[in-house]
C-alpha cells in the first residue's frame, strides 16, 4: 500500500508540470502585450518598459517559465498588479472559503445522492423510484446559478428564512450548498442506482441472503461496498465540477471565494492572481483524484493502477 | 423407513412477466428422507433451481410462490416469518451454488465471509469466529487455511472457491444441504473431489442433501433417491437403483439413452428429439408429449404422478388403465443398441 501511494505521488509530477505550463501560457497566449494591457493603452512607453522589466517579460520564454515554476514551488506567485500585495495573501483566505463551500456541497451531494440512489435501486420501478429519478433529472438539468436565484427568491425574499448573501454563519451556508450540490447529488444518485441494481443481481448477494443475512445488512454491507467502486470515480470527477461551479455560485450569493477572485482578476487583467488561483484550483483537483485512486484501492483489492 | 426431513407437496412458483404467468415450478411433490441424498435431475429450465430457492424462500420479484406446501421437520416454510426464515437459512438449511467464481463477495476476505455465518447464527465474535473459520477451511481440504482466511476470493481457484462455499454452507452444521449443480462449473478431476467431500461431510454431520444436477453420473454416484423434473413438474420419483434398473417415464429413458454407456456395445447415442418447449407454447397435456416417441391421443391430457407396484412414482399415461396407445410398449430396452 505504501509503495502504491509513493508510486502514485511520483506520477503526479508530470501532471503538475503540465498544469504549470498551461497556467504559465495563460499570460502569453492572451493577445497583446501583457505589460501594455496592465499599464493601459495610453500609458507612456517608459511605464510599459518598467512593467516589462519588473515581470521579466524580456527574458527568453523558458527562462521566464523556470522562474515562474521556481517561485510557484515556494508559493510565491508574484504580487497583484492592482495593489502590490502578494498573490498568495489574496488567494489564501479566498481559497479556504471556496474549499469550505466545495466540501460542504460535496458532503451534501454524496449523502443525498447515495441515499436516493440506494432507495431507488432497492425499490426499483415503484413510485419512490420513479419520483426520485424524476427529481434527479430536474436537479441535473438546472444550472446552479439559476437554482441559486430561485432559492434566494423562495427562501430569502418570500419566506425570509435564510440569508441570501455572504458566507460564515450557518444560515448563510444552506442556500449556496444546495445550489452547488444539487446537480452532483443527482448524478451520484443516478450512478448509485444503476450500480446498485447491477450488484444486487449478482450471485454473491444471493449467497449472502442464503446465509441468513438481514436484508438491511445485505444492502449496506454486501451490495453497497461493491456498488461504490464506480460511484467513487464519479464523486472524484464531481469535485472538479464543484470547484468550477463555485465561480457562479459565489457570484450569485456574493461570497468572497476564490471563484469571485478569479473573475474580478480576469476583469481587471490581474494576471498574477489569475495564474496563482488557477494553479491552486488545478492542484486541489489533482490531489482529490489522488485520494479517489487510493480509496479505490481500499474498495477493490484487485485494482492495480500501474 | 426413516422420517422425511423435508416434504414438498404441490409446490407452485410462478414468474409474472408482462402480464403473463410463467409457471417455473408447477406442482412439484417430493420427499427428502432424513440423512439421505435426493437427486433432482432435469434439463436447464426444468425448474430445479427455482424449486431449491423456493425451499429457502429466496424467490424474488417478479417471482412468487403461488401455492403448495414445504414442510421442514413439521414446520411449514411457506408460512414462516422473515425472521424465522433468516434463522433457518445458513443454519438449518444451507445452499451451495453452481457458480463458485461469482458466488463469493469480491470485496471481503474469505474469513470475513465465513465469520458472518458464525456471527449471525451463533453470536461468535471476531476471534472465535476466525478460529472456527480456519477449522472449517481445514475440514473442506483447503491447504494452509490460516493464510487463506485473510485472502480475497480472486486469489483462489474455482475449485478452492467451491470448497470455501461448502465451508460456508456447512459452517453451522445444517440439517439439510441444497447443492445446486455444485460441480458443473468445475474441471472433471475437481468435480469428483468436491462430490467426495460433500459425501464425507454428510456422513460426519449426518445431514440430508438435495443434489441438483443435470448429470445422471453424479446422481448414480451420490444419491439415494431421484426426482426427475421436466417443465416444472416431477415426472418420475424413485430410489436410485430402481430408477437406473427400471426407468418408467419416457423422459427418464431419454436421459439415460443419451448417456454414453460402457456396459453395452453402443454404436451411437440416442438424443431426445426436439427441445424444451418455451413457456408460452407449453402443451396443456403431458409436457413431454411433443418429444415423446410413444405419444398417443390421451397424452393431450395431463397425467397424474402415480405410484407403481415397484415403488416408482411416474407421471405417464402408459402405466394407467386409460392408456390408448400400443399395449405393453417397451419404453426402456436395457440391452438396446441402436
Amino acid at each position: 500500500m505504501t509503495t502504491f501511494i509513493i508510486r502514485r505521488l511520483l506520477q503526479l509530477i508530470p501532471v503538475l508540470l503540465g498544469v504549470t505550463i498551461l497556467v504559465f501560457s495563460l499570460m502569453h497566449l492572451t493577445p497583446g502585450n501583457p505589460a501594455v494591457i496592465m499599464a493601459g493603452e495610453s500609458a507612456p512607453q517608459a511605464t510599459v518598459e518598467a512593467i516589462e522589466q519588473r515581470l521579466g517579460l524580456n527574458d527568453p520564454l523558458h527562462v521566464q517559465y523556470f522562474n515562474f515554476l521556481g517561485n510557484a514551488l515556494q508559493l510565491d506567485f508574484g504580487t497583484s498588479i492592482r495593489d502590490n500585495i502578494p498573490v498568495f495573501e489574496h488567494i489564501q483566505p479566498r481559497f479556504l472559503i471556496t474549499l469550505e463551500l466545495t466540501i460542504y456541497s460535496m458532503i451534501f451531494a454524496i449523502v443525498l445522492g447515495l441515499l436516493a440512489g440506494i432507495v431507488s435501486a432497492v425499490r426499483q420501478y415503484t413510485f419512490s423510484d420513479v419520483a426520485i429519478m424524476v427529481v434527479a433529472l430536474f436537479g441535473l438539468s438546472m444550472p446552479n446559478f439559476w437554482l441559486g436565484l430561485m432559492l434566494i427568491q423562495w427562501f430569502s425574499i418570500n419566506l425570509g428564512w435564510l440569508s441570501p448573501t455572504g458566507w460564515g454563519d450557518p444560515d448563510q451556508l444552506v442556500l449556496p450548498v444546495i445550489a452547488l450540490g444539487t446537480a452532483g447529488a443527482a448524478i451520484i444518485a443516478r450512478m448509485t442506482r444503476s450500480s446498485m441494481l447491477d450488484v444486487i443481481s449478482q450471485d454473491y448477494i444471493r449467497t449472502a441472503r442464503a446465509k441468513g443475512v438481514k436484508e438491511r445488512v445485505v444492502i449496506f454491507r454486501h451490495a453497497l461496498k461493491n456498488a461504490m467502486i464506480p460511484v467513487v470515480t464519479v464523486i472524484g470527477l464531481q469535485f472538479g465540477y464543484f470547484l468550477a461551479g463555485s465561480v457562479l455560485t459565489e457570484s450569485v450569493f456574493a461570497i468572497n471565494g476564490l471563484g469571485r477572485l478569479i473573475i474580478d482578476a480576469i476583469l481587471q487583467r490581474d494576471f498574477p492572481i489569475v495564474q496563482g488561483a488557477v494553479l491552486v484550483v488545478s492542484v486541489s483537483f489533482v490531489i482529490v483524484n489522488l485520494i479517489v485512486d487510493i480509496s479505490y484501492r481500499f474498495l477493490n483489492k484487485r485494482v492495480d493502477l500501474n | 423407513m426413516s422420517e422425511n426431513i423435508l416434504d414438498i407437496k404441490d409446490l407452485r412458483t410462478s414468474f409474472f412477466v408482462e402480464g403473463s404467468e410463467v409457471r417455473a415450478v408447477d406442482g412439484v411433490t417430493f420427499q427428502v428422507p432424513e440423512g439421505k441424498t435426493l437427486g433432482i435431475v432435469g434439463e436447464s429450465g426444468s425448474g430445479k433451481s427455482i424449486t431449491a430457492l423456493s425451499i429457502l424462500q429466496l424467490i424474488e420479484r417478479p417471482g412468487e410462490i403461488v401455492g403448495g406446501s414445504i414442510n421442514f421437520k413439521g414446520e411449514e416454510l411457506t408460512e414462516a416469518k422473515n425472521a424465522r426464515m433468516r434463522d433457518i437459512r445458513g443454519n438449518e438449511i444451507s445452499m451451495i451454488f453452481q457458480e463458485p467464481m461469482t458466488s463469493l463477495n469480491p470485496v471481503y476476505t474469505i474469513g470475513q465471509q465465513l465469520r458472518e455465518s458464525y456471527k449471525i447464527h451463533q453470536g461468535l465474535g471476531k476471534k472465535e469466529g476466525t478460529k472456527r473459520a480456519i477449522e472449517m477451511l481445514e475440514l473442506v481440504g483447503i491447504p494452509s487455511p490460516a493464510k487463506r482466511v485473510d485472502q480475497y476470493p480472486y486469489e483462489l481457484s474455482g475449485g478452492m472457491r467451491q470448497r470455501v462455499m461448502i465451508a460456508m454452507a456447512l459452517a453451522c452444521r445444517p440439517e439439510l444441504l441444497i447443492a445446486d449443480e455444485p460441480t458443473t462449473a468445475l474441471d472433471v478431476t475437481i468435480q469428483a473431489q468436491i462430490l467426495e467431500l460433500i459425501k464425507e461431510l454428510q456422513n460426519d454431520i449426518g445431514m440430508s442433501v438435495i443434489m441438483i444436477t443435470h448429470d445422471l453420473g453424479v446422481v448414480a454416484e451420490t444419491c439415494d433417491y431421484v426426482a426427475v423434473m421436466y417443465c416444472g413438474k416431477v415426472v418420475e420419483y424413485a430410489d436410485v437403483e430402481t430408477l437406473f434398473e427400471n426407468p418408467r417415464h419416457p423422459y427418464t429413458v431419454g436421459l439415460l439413452n443419451s448417456l454414453p454407456r460402457h456396459d453395452v456395445d453402443q454404436d451411437e447415442l440416442i438424443p431426445i428429439k426436439g427441445s424444451v418447449p418455451a413457456p408460452d407454447e407449453m402443451p396443456t397435456g403431458c409436457r413431454f408429449a411433443p418429444r415423446c416417441p410413444h405419444a398417443s391421443d390421451i397424452c393431450s391430457k395431463l397425467p397424474e404422478l402415480e405410484t407403481q407396484e415397484d415403488g416408482n412414482d411416474v407421471r405417464c399415461w402408459i402405466y394407467t388403465e386409460e392408456w390408448d396407445g400400443e399395449k405393453g410398449v417397451a419404453v426402456y430396452d436395457r440391452e438396446h443398441t441402436t
